[in-house]
């Protein structure tokens, strides 16, 4: 026990040496990780990966499993560029990139197959979009090709959580509001609805597409009320 | 013939690539400011993506689907490549977009400097690699249809693209709520435009 101890202690040690006076979790490194939350959210403010964001939050469950899926292709993406960064010719970096996130996305696209097949069906096309997720593209372009990989995974991690949070919240009052359940279980009482003498009916129109869109909107406008450095003009 | 119309058609308004998928959103709030800018940017997109959807479906077809390699020897009838379908489609988008770069830069300057900075955006818009997607989703039977099909998403593209740019153009007259100024106001609109694009769905072609 003391020994594996000892043997953590010792690869910490190590990481940190790379970056001699700066601790792992410094106030900047935890900046990397807090900053998109809010202030600098990537579909919020930044205003990328808004074409996967919309389209498959009907429903919590897709929503998590879509969320995770980037988080992994973040991660991994960020920390393999940013391996690369020095190695990398400048003229064809966009096609290095597109090859690394292709890879991870076959991967990840692979195992969803494999583990949960029916929501890889109903995300169907989706997942292949993670490629162009602008989300993923962008950090690869702004972050990962001139930061250490420790920083650009970090980066990595908080931009995919200020993106699950925006894609939870808005799958969360689409899916309460169009089908009254939360990931499958209702919610609603059975008593409420219309057909059994109640006085309740479920919003129908929460289940388009456009009515992503306005929710969206509607929870940059609470935002940006709350926040008030981040209103335009 | 007429079944292409109808694909077309379909392709255009029914199955629009933002109002109804939502594809190629980054670039569409992005670029949406100026008309000017987002006519040049629609047209990249219609050029692009009416090349890369044939291509992809000769590489779908001939290369890619179980059984597609037959052509090659009879040997490979139970070989399924799909799985490199992410790389091989990104693969042909990015290099289509260079080489449709560099073909307008040489017989076109005019047309290149209209576009600059958005030919090689297209490589990383969700809308053509959507497009592709679509397309094998979809198991198109000929070149013809994916053709048509890769056309009329890009102008359905071109024509969301223009109007939400005249929009915002006239909304900057109007009196909108501090917080929703700008990406607030852009997205109610949108959700707007695409209840009314839905108006389109029931048409049966």
């Amino acid at each position: 026990m003391a020994d594996v101890l000892e043997k953590k202690e010792e690869a910490k040690d190590l990481l940190v040496d790379k970056q001699p006076k700066e601790p792992l979790f410094s106030k900047k490194n935890r900046k990397l990780l807090n900053d998109p939350l809010n202030d600098n959210n990537p579909i919020t403010v930044q205003v990328l990966g808004i074409c996967s964001a919309l389209a498959i939050t009907v429903k919590l469950y897709p929503a998590l499993v879509m969320s995770i899926s980037v988080l992994f292709v973040m991660a991994a993406g960020n920390v393999i560029v940013s391996l690369m960064r020095n190695f990398i010719p400048n003229r064809i970096r966009i096609i290095v990139q597109l090859v690394v996130v292709a890879s991870l996305v076959a991967l990840v696209d692979q195992v969803l197959k494999a583990f949960v097949y029916d929501v890889s069906k109903e995300l169907s096309v989706f997942v292949g979009l993670i490629i162009t997720n602008c989300i993923i593209m962008g950090r690869l372009e702004a972050f990962a090709l001139g930061n250490t990989v420790w920083k650009s995974f970090l980066d990595g991690i908080g931009n995919a959580f200020g993106y699950a949070w925006i894609l939870l919240a808005v799958a969360f009052f689409r899916e309460l509001l169009g089908s009254g359940t939360l990931f499958g279980f209702q919610i609603i009482p059975d008593a409420w609805y219309l057909a059994n003498g109640g006085f309740y009916s479920n919003n129908g129109f929460m289940l388009l597409p456009p009515m992503a869109l306005i929710t969206v909107g509607i929870i940059i406008w609470v935002q940006r009320a709350r926040n008030t450095k981040l209103i335009e003009e | 013939m007429q079944e292409l119309v109808n694909l077309f058609v379909k392709a255009i308004f029914v199955d629009n690539m933002i109002f109804a998928y939502f594809l190629g959103m980054c670039s569409y709030l992005a670029v949406s400011k100026k008309v000017s800018t987002a006519v040049g940017l629609g047209i990249a997109v219609i050029f692009v993506l009416t090349i890369t959807v044939p291509v992809n479906f000769l590489l779908e077809n001939y290369i890619l689907r179980e059984g597609a390699l037959t052509w090659l020897s009879p040997a490979f009838a139970e070989v399924d490549l799909s799985f490199l379908s992410f790389i091989l489609f990104i693969a042909v988008i990015a290099s289509m977009v260079q080489l449709v770069e560099m073909t307008v830069e040489k017989f076109s300057p005019g047309l290149y400097n209209a576009l600059g900075i958005f030919l090689p955006l297209i490589a990383v818009n969700c809308a053509i690699l959507g497009g592709s997607l679509f397309m094998q989703e979809r198991n198109f039977i000929g070149i013809t249809e994916a053709t048509v099909f890769g056309f009329g998403s890009g102008i359905g593209w071109f024509l969301a693209i223009v109007a939400i740019a005249a929009i915002r153009e006239k909304i900057q007259y109007s009196n909108v709520p501090a917080p929703l100024k700008g990406l607030g106001i852009t997205f109610i609109v949108t959700g707007l435009m695409g209840i009314a694009f839905m108006s389109f769905m029931g048409i049966k072609l």
